[in-house]
């Protein structure tokens, strides 16, 4: 049986973040808070604020689950996260510029080449080109999950359009609007400044060829994708445009948005599409999502596209593993986060060692995401186990493994009453003119008894994220 | 040698399309073998965007039209002063990593027949210049020069199966096995000066480098069995026929295309 680090109660006391939350928590009669729950589903009901689950077809705007009970760091436990984040996005920004740049880290002999060239999200057709401040990830998630007081580990960056922000902005104004005394109560660090850090963010790489203020576009698939909701709701916040590939196209070297009163220029794209989908002239030429000829404005100077294409390269889990050496190549410092142990099954040693630990390791494709593709040995059978051991011999290149660990736990309510879950975390750090961070994140928890899978695609739920004010 | 170039490619839609937008890599490349005297490319009735050179050091520029479009005419005219170099890409500036061009695509996978062939030519090879000549030779003798045996959208492998094709497939299946024997190959689009020697032809052309660690990327036309001399303009390069296309363009509308390609080099006389 495994010990694993619990938020609120540490042997037997509480921790001094979650005192005036207990008396809150024992204070609430169980009918009330079965109310407070239902309140809570109708207004995220009401503001259209749904989740669709790929591949599993159902209801296409189930609600994600939404857990009343906070997660809650003090200011030192988030100055301490800040900075490592924010060391990481100038990191993982520093080797995007170098690989698609002169590639000094390669030669350095700190990361294979292979890894890098021969990756499927380097994207060539971009080499040669700058970016606009030399930025490539303009929004950097960071997914973090803590196993004790001090020790926290990133288990992925997410350095191409990570989702799930705007769930941190509306578990708060859910929070705000049921429990205000909370508010009174406790000293919260405010998240909503987090729509206009990003539009400073997306205007200040606007391209050198923009000589008035910016206009901005989100770029979406449509509203059948399944983070149409907080396409909208950015662009709504921002007070920018929403806009599909059908909307924008390019001419005399910049992208044109068809408005009512005729075309006008977008100079900053913060796309929500994969870069295959971008352009069908220079990538899949059978998107119809994309604009013919965006590649050529983009690289000629004409638009911004956030984040850049090919930003991809550096957020791959194989890539995943050099991280910490980045942060030293680039920035001469020593990584504040630790990576989570991880190994390789493209190599033979590592794969061996993989094969004879299947039962108490996690093993994710390299590619994968959102849970998907994913054995959590201590939690899986035998026909499971064995299942993977077939996919992994036949392809070890696209598997890594990693240690199960012991995730931090906190208090949510569950039927019976309040009950630990695990949870991890992911903070959404801005870079652009200056890197910003909004104090808080979105604190995902899985919901299922003994689970480890928070992924919202694996029946995870959501919780508000508090940062405390000295 | 002084090559002139009068090339025109039409494109004709048998009903208006709403707009067309065009991606052109139809610049000849900055290195020791080659030199523009003049170069003009238009696009008629079209509206010059950016223009670019890309990491592999190609020039690229956009254009596009707005619609009604029932007919594209893309021309380009201009005189190249030529050397030598005996294939070696000389002087070229780029910035992409030759480990870039390991990469398969759909067109240039390597499948077992591309791998035996690759496996086998190489064998007994010493230096990789060597190894890079023996693969150009497989290739040669593995494809016969047979125009209309394949298409545009015939494979690396394709190709070989069949044992006909054209330069296209050449250059493809000779990148595809250079990189099924770890040295980074690509694809690269230009033109070709037939003499009257009766020497193949395709005045639009396209042959393969490959990567020779020492001395840098080397060309290879299978097709003829040759390094690109002074009778070749280099345009581009790409990791397949597609990425390394001098052009390409989408138009938007319903309408059937028709493709007419004319291309003309000379040599002035001196």
């Amino acid at each position: 049986m495994t010990d694993y680090f619990n938020e609120m109660y540490d042997s037997g006391q509480v921790r001094a973040p979650y005192a005036r939350l207990e008396d809150w928590m024992r204070a609430m009669p169980a009918e009330l808070r079965q109310m407070k729950q239902a309140e809570a589903e109708a207004l995220f009901r009401r503001i259209g604020i749904t989740f669709a689950v790929y591949g599993e077809g159902g209801d296409p705007d189930r609600l994600i689950p939404f857990d009343m009970f906070p997660r809650v760091f003090t200011q030192n436990e988030w100055r301490r996260l800040e900075k490592g984040i924010k060391q990481r996005a100038r990191a993982l920004n520093a080797f995007l510029l170098d690989v698609y740049g002169r590639g000094e880290i390669v030669k350095a002999g700190k990361i294979p080449a292979r890894l890098v060239y021969q990756n499927e999200a380097f994207e060539r057709a971009v080499t040669g080109f700058t970016p606009p401040r030399g930025i490539y990830s303009h929004i950097v998630g960071i997914d973090l999950v803590r196993t004790g007081p001090e020790d926290f580990f990133v288990l992925e960056d997410n350095c191409r359009t990570p989702s799930g922000v705007s769930y941190m902005l509306e578990n708060r104004e859910i929070m705000m609007r049921m429990f205000p005394e909370l508010f009174r109560e406790n000293r919260i660090e405010p998240v909503d400044g987090y729509a206009d850090a990003l539009r400073r963010t997306l205007a200040s790489v606007a391209p050198a060829k923009c000589d008035r203020e910016p206009t901005i576009g989100i770029l979406t698939p449509g509203h059948f994708n399944s983070a149409y909701y907080e396409h909208s709701f950015l662009a709504d916040l921002m007070g920018v445009e929403l806009v599909e590939g059908a909307d924008l196209f390019v001419e005399g070297g910049f992208v044109w948005m068809r408005t009512t009163e005729g075309p006008r220029k977008l100079d900053v794209i913060y796309r929500r599409i994969d870069d295959a989908f971008l352009d069908p002239l220079c990538f899949r030429p059978d998107s119809m999502l994309g604009i013919p000829g965006l590649m050529d404005a983009y690289r000629s100077g004409g638009v911004s596209i956030c984040s850049a294409p090919g930003a991809g390269v550096a957020d791959d889990k194989a890539v995943y593993t050099f991280v910490p050496e980045m942060v030293r190549f680039y920035l001469g410092e020593e990584p504040i986060l630790q990576n989570v142990p991880t190994w390789q099954c493209a190599k033979a040693d590592d794969c061996k060692y993989v094969l004879e630990h299947l039962g108490e390791l996690v093993v994710k494709e390299v590619h994968g995401s959102g849970g998907y593709g994913m054995l959590v040995g201590p939690k899986s059978t035998k026909e499971q186990i064995e299942l993977f051991r077939l996919k992994i011999e036949e392809n070890p290149e696209n598997y890594i493994a990693q240690p199960t660990l012991a995730l931090s736990t906190t208090p949510t309510f569950v039927e019976e009453g309040i009950a630990p879950r695990h949870v991890d975390l992911r903070p959404y750090c801005l870079v652009g003119e200056k890197i910003e961070l909004v104090p808080g994140g979105l604190t995902r928890v899985a919901l299922t008894e003994g689970s480890l899978v928070v992924n919202s695609s694996q029946g995870g739920g959501v919780k508000d994220t508090w940062v405390l004010a000295e | 040698m002084i090559l002139t170039v009068d090339h025109v490619t039409t494109y004709q839609y048998d009903q208006p399309m709403r707009a067309a937008v065009q991606s052109l890599r139809l610049f000849p490349s900055r290195f020791d073998g080659q030199r523009a005297i003049t170069w003009e490319v238009a696009v008629e009735g079209g509206l010059r965007g950016g223009a670019f050179r890309d990491g592999a050091g190609d020039k690229v520029e956009g254009w596009s039209l707005r619609g009604p479009v029932s007919e594209v005419t893309v021309t380009v005219r201009g005189q190249v002063e030529t050397i030598d170099t005996a294939g070696v890409l000389r002087g070229h500036r780029e910035t992409v990593s030759p480990f870039a061009y390991l990469r398969e695509t759909a067109a240039t996978w390597i499948d077992e027949r591309v791998e035996a062939l690759a496996t086998e030519a190489v064998r007994g090879a010493e230096s990789g210049l060597d190894r890079a000549h023996a693969l150009a030779r497989a290739v040669a003798e593995a494809i016969a020069y047979v125009p209309g045996a394949t298409h545009a959208h015939t494979t690396a492998a394709e190709a070989l199966a069949q044992g006909e094709g054209v330069c296209q497939d050449h250059a493809q299946a000779l990148a595809a096995a250079a990189r099924a024997v770890g040295m980074p190959a690509r694809y690269v689009s230009g033109y070709l000066y037939a003499r009257d020697d009766g020497a193949p032809h395709e005045a639009a052309h396209a042959w393969a480098e490959i990567w020779v660690e020492g001395i840098g990327w080397i060309g290879f036309d299978p097709a003829n069995e040759c390094c690109p001399d002074d009778r070749y303009i280099r345009l581009g390069s790409g990791l397949d026929a597609r990425e390394a296309a001098p052009i390409k363009g989408i138009a938007q509308g319903l309408g059937e295309e028709r493709l007419d390609v004319s291309v003309a080099l000379e040599a002035v006389q001196q």
